[in-house]
């Protein structure tokens, strides 16, 4: 097994983030990845938004900015397109790149900008207490949908593909498959998105009856499976798309 | 039947009073410290058959309440400062097309994303429009949790009787504190005009347009500002909100508003307890207009601001006093969400007696 301290600000922890949270384990594939691909302090920028999954900038030895909540992605853009030798990655939440920055999501897939996305979608905002997001499955109870999400969840997958772009969908139960997708998106030189399905369980399982962290994690194990066609992702399917 | 005192949430007094003022459009997005009530707004309205929409951003929020209440609804969103940096466009086209609308900013310390603790700081923003163009906003800055209650119903009333947006400035603090209120009936202020501009379906009557954009004449923007200048003077005379204590005598006036003047109202309590100086108090409720010309006529010499920013109503408080002779205005200020606390401005007070 790789280590993943060189990259880590082991002053910082613990983190901020409730005990079994899933954006550690997205931190430590992220790390490993880099590590492995010789991504560095000399060549790497890391970018996040607002919401829980955005302090992840703040436990990295890296260049990074935490930038306006949805803006990651066009703060991102402007860092790469200035200094296109640097490798750029954008990592934060569902309510932050969907919802409020789904335009700019849209845009720079139009754009396709070589960035590397990385959503860490827990289906909830985390940070706020709970809300309905855009990525929150319908008929789900939250603090806003207290009779259940009315609305269908966003499809990111239909508008980062539409432009032919590199797409991947794991979850941090799945971490080898994660790294995978990573490495897989490095060697797109297109805007790439990956969503890496994460658990909330204050904020999002508990509602739906779960009782830990851990139970969620083994409901992704159950739920999820690897992809059987190569030009069709479904959802419950882990793989990519290009 | 007289009511009986409640505890109650002050992001939930908020969202209580709203329901019964008859708000009928309500469009938020997360962001703490007013979560509740967007919270509360999702249930109750629900309850009471009226729309409520969690938007995708702020941006979105501001616009369906500019759409909401281009049509005839009482509608109002809710954030907190960075949330409310968004809307100000919206806000700006819905002061310059003249519609009402309630905005509610529960103030967390800036710059930027901050942090998530009460503060003052978006005084300046509030007050002078916040938005681009000439343009002003009804603004109230309630310091209890009865006055969030009473001030809501209140912001209704008035965004339709001058139609233009009336903003609700509390803090953090404001929002998440539980505290005693009476609960009351709504009454609307009499003679509301009807509102004959609305976008309803024009069958029957003459289109009715709502628009910002004034290209010809050459003079018709002009005009068009002279028309609100007309509007904010007249709501100037009528709109006046302070409470003060001890400020016709007092040797030393304390200025405060919100949050930071029930920290100063304990110190008034003190020095009136256990000093011979009289020290006084004036806390402005109407922030715009700010109550300058109350403010002006006391007698007092030596007055005191106490905010929790790097001192913004300092200034209204020096252009009320404008001209005044030998007059001195000091100023304890704690930006970043810090409260002053009494020990600080009470050795305040007693540096400034001598």
């Amino acid at each position: 097994m790789q280590g993943y301290l060189s990259l880590l600000k082991i002053k910082r922890l613990p983190t901020t983030w409730c005990p079994g949270c899933g954006n550690g384990l997205v931190i430590k594939a992220l790390i490993q990845v880099m590590e492995s691909n010789n991504l560095n302090k000399k060549n790497t920028v890391i970018v996040s938004g607002i919401g829980c999954v955005g302090r992840t900038t703040g436990y990295l030895k890296l260049d990074s900015i935490h930038t306006l909540h949805g803006r990651a992605i066009p703060v991102a853009e402007g860092i790469k397109t200035a200094n296109p030798k640097l490798n750029v990655f954008v990592v934060s939440g569902d309510g932050d790149l969907l919802a409020i920055g789904g335009n700019h999501l849209l845009h720079a897939s139009r754009r396709k900008t070589n960035i590397k996305v990385i959503c860490v979608n827990n289906r909830i905002y985390g940070m706020t207490g709970g809300q309905a997001s855009p990525a929150t499955p319908k008929k789900t109870v939250t603090t806003t949908t207290p009779k259940g999400n009315e609305f269908e969840e966003i499809n990111t997958q239909a508008i980062v593909t539409s432009n032919k772009n590199f797409f991947a969908r794991s979850t941090v139960f799945h971490l080898d498959h994660l790294k995978k997708m990573i490495k897989k998106s490095l060697e797109n030189k297109d805007f790439s998105f990956i969503e890496v399905i994460s658990n909330c369980y204050p904020g999002y399982g508990k509602k739906l009856g779960f009782t830990s962290n851990y139970e969620m994690l083994m409901d992704f194990k159950k739920k999820f499976e690897n992809q059987k066609n190569k030009s069709i992702l479904k959802k419950n399917e882990l793989g990519f798309l290009k | 039947m007289k009511q009986k005192k409640q505890l109650i949430k002050g992001n939930h007094a908020i969202g209580k009073a709203a329901i019964e003022a008859g708000c009928n459009f309500y469009a938020g997005y997360p962001i703490t410290p007013q979560n509740e009530l967007t919270e509360y707004m999702a249930k109750h309205m629900r309850l009471n058959k009226r729309p409520f929409v969690q938007a995708e951003s702020e941006v979105s929020a501001i616009n369906m309440v500019f759409g909401a209440g281009a049509g005839d609804a009482r509608a109002m969103t809710s954030s907190s400062s960075p949330g409310v940096s968004l809307k100000q466009e919206g806000i700006s086209y819905i002061a310059g097309a003249e519609l009402p609308c309630v905005i509610v900013n529960m103030v967390r310390g800036g710059p930027g994303l901050g942090n998530i603790a009460g503060a003052q700081s978006d005084y300046f923003q509030s007050t002078r429009g916040g938005g681009h163009g000439d343009y002003r906003l009804i603004v109230f800055g309630p310091n209890s949790v009865q006055e969030l209650y009473d001030f809501t119903m209140k912001a209704f009333d008035y965004a339709d009787k001058y139609r233009m947006p009336v903003m609700i400035l509390g803090d953090g603090y404001l929002g998440q504190m539980m505290e005693s209120y009476i609960p009351h009936k709504y009454e609307p202020i009499k003679n509301l005009p009807k509102k004959k501009w609305a976008l309803t379906g024009c069958k029957g009557r003459k289109k009715n347009i709502v628009k910002t954009l004034y290209l010809t004449p050459e003079n018709a923007l002009e005009e068009h500002n002279l028309k609100l200048n007309e509007k904010y003077k007249k709501i100037q005379k009528e709109i006046q909100m302070y409470e003060k204590a001890n400020a016709d005598d007092g040797e030393i006036i304390v200025v405060s508003y919100g949050t930071a003047s029930r920290v100063v109202k304990n110190v008034i309590e003190f020095f009136n307890k256990n000093s011979k100086k009289k020290i006084g108090m004036f806390r402005p409720i109407s922030l715009w207009p700010f109550p300058a010309t109350a403010l002006r006529n006391l007698k007092c010499k030596k007055f005191l601001v106490v905010e929790m920013s790097m001192g913004q109503m300092i200034e209204d408080v020096k252009l009320a006093l404008f001209g005044k002779k030998d007059v001195t205005v000091n100023l304890i200020k704690r930006p970043g969400g810090m409260i002053p606390t009494e020990d600080e401005i009470k050795d305040k007070i007693e540096k400034m007696i001598g």
